[in-house]
């Protein structure tokens, strides 16, 4: 008699307490579910096909796709060894150089397009030495994939070290022991066994630079074709053609799920 | 999601100084401030922010607040809902389509001012432009305002009425378009490039060039300039449409033209 009275009592006491926990998380969920359904249903409609072969989306859909994919290369040929010699190197400086390294995450990205204005504009620190070897940067592609590379490749080289950093110790010793120099050290046991690290390392870097667009347009400029990215063609294109900003932005939701999805599994198969 | 949101677009809403008796020196709406909210064009800025101070200084109880951006950024965000009191637009056509979306009273809007345009380079001149012939040269860095924006509409207007001008010939408007290396959100992203050194020249309006007296300008001929019209009116649903009014009336008194006047604009007529 007692029991089923202590039983009920806890079984009343499961439910209320769960709606502690269900309440608030559905409150949330709904912030994150609503615009992003809001915006797939406001798409769907008879022009879509049509805006999202228009001339505008096409061209930045193409700039976009192109200026990541060279920025994810970038990262990872500049990114990994980097990633390796943070992983290694052992001293108490380490921790300066990874703040250095996590600072561009962080920044506002504005600030880094101002920055980088600063450094290679046409009067910038580096620009007027740039201007003599006939490079001009701002207004230019190479811009738009320098801006992507500044604020996304530290995503890489942070996912890279960490990977690196998880490589079992014993291992890379059992290594050293056989002879193994630094180079086969890197090529035959941490490249592969940090693997799947690099890849979704790669596979975020490539979303960040996909949707930067506050260092891009200080830069870069706008410019339908040469620098105007997905991100840009959004923002302008809510005021003057809703259509194409919206087909645009169902794109990326598409494109970030799918990556989303592919890096999820990645992360589930490593621990 | 997350890596995707990181994007630094921010619409800056601009505190006016806070008056002698508000308590904290904080802008809150205390039983004894209230809130006016302008949305009033990029080329606005300096002269508004003026008026609202003065505004504020003449009327205590008072806390002006304002949201500077392009006029099509401005009016799809109220088209959108934003809370504005106020909406003071550099074209006629921002104005119109809120009156037709039911926003703006139709007999509402009120000219507010003139402003003409005109040329501005960096001030070391890079590309030695003296007149608006140069901007035809080919490998000009021309910055102009995106053509969605109100400045970015009449300089091209501009460059059509040259293209009619026999001195200019059919082809310049074409020829100097092509000089384009970036289209920006407002007029005030073409002064910041060209006052950085990056654009050998853009077309931006009178009064920029007196917010920005480091720049050099190029007068354009005046048979071909345009004279934009700059329009202000309440919007609906706004709850302080005394104090909206009496801005108004303030902004179309002498002493708000003679401010406006004072940073470059133009008088009505």
């Amino acid at each position: 008699m007692n029991q089923n009275k202590a039983a009920g009592f806890r079984r009343f006491h499961d439910l209320e307490a769960s709606w502690i926990f269900i309440i608030p998380s559905f409150v949330l969920l709904a912030l994150f579910v609503l615009p992003l359904v809001a915006l797939i249903l406001r798409s769907a409609n008879p022009h879509f096909v049509q805006d999202a072969f228009s001339e505008q989306a096409l061209q930045a859909l193409t700039l976009s796709l192109v200026t990541s994919s060279i920025t994810v290369v970038i990262a990872a040929a500049f990114g990994t060894p980097l990633a390796y010699v943070l992983s290694r190197w052992r001293s108490k400086h380490r921790a300066w150089l990874e703040i250095l390294l996590d600072l561009p995450i962080v920044l506002p990205p504005s600030v880094a397009g101002l920055a980088l204005l600063l450094a290679f504009g046409r009067n910038g620190l580096l620009g007027s030495q740039l201007e003599l070897a006939g490079l001009h940067l701002p207004f230019t592609s190479a811009a738009v994939v320098l801006a992507q590379t500044f604020v996304a490749a530290p995503l890489f080289v942070r996912s890279a070290r960490v990977g690196f950093s998880h490589v079992d110790r014993e291992v890379v010793e059992a290594a050293r022991v056989e002879g193994a120099n630094l180079w086969q050290l890197f090529i035959e046991i941490m490249v592969p066994l940090a693997g799947r690290a690099l890849i979704s390392g790669a596979m975020i870097t490539w979303m960040r630079a996909l949707g930067e667009f506050g260092a891009t347009i200080l830069f870069a400029g706008n410019l339908q074709g040469v620098t105007q990215t997905i991100p840009m063609a959004i923002y302008l294109g809510f005021e003057s053609n809703l259509g194409v900003a919206m087909v645009l932005s169902v794109m990326l939701i598409m494109i970030s799920v799918f990556v989303l999805a592919v890096t999820k599994r990645l992360e589930n198969n490593t621990y | 999601m997350l890596l995707i949101g990181c994007t630094g677009i921010e619409t800056p809403f601009v505190e006016s100084e806070p008056s002698p008796n508000s308590p904290s020196g904080l802008a809150v709406s205390t039983p004894q401030t209230q809130t006016l909210t302008v949305f009033a064009a990029t080329s606005l800025t300096e002269a508004f922010s003026e008026l609202g101070a003065k505004f504020q200084t003449a009327n205590p109880s008072v806390t002006v607040r304002f949201n500077f951006a392009g006029s099509q950024t401005l009016q799809a965000q109220i088209e959108g809902g934003a809370p504005a009191d106020l909406f003071a637009s550099a074209n006629q056509a921002n104005m119109d389509a809120l009156v037709s979306a039911g926003l703006v009273d139709p007999k509402a809007p009120r000219i507010l001012l003139t402003n003409k345009l005109i040329l501005v380079v960096p001030q070391s001149n890079p590309a030695q432009v003296a007149s608006l012939n140069d901007l035809a040269r080919p490998g000009l860095k021309l910055v102009l305002a995106d053509e969605t924006v109100p400045a970015g509409k009449y300089a091209r207007q501009i460059l059509d009425n040259a293209s009619n001008d026999p001195t200019y010939g059919k082809e310049f408007a074409s020829t100097v378009l092509a000089n384009i290396v970036s289209n920006e959100t407002d007029v005030k992203q073409v002064v910041a490039k060209v006052q950085l050194g990056e654009a050998d020249a853009g077309i931006v309006y009178v009064s920029d060039s007196i917010a920005a007296p480091d720049l050099k300008t190029v007068s354009i001929p005046p048979d071909l300039n345009v004279t934009a019209k700059y329009y202000i009116a309440p919007v609906s649903g706004s709850k302080n449409t005394e104090f909206a009014k009496n801005f108004v009336e303030y902004v179309l008194s002498e002493e708000g033209q003679a401010v406006l006047q004072k940073w470059g604009f133009s008088p009505i007529q």
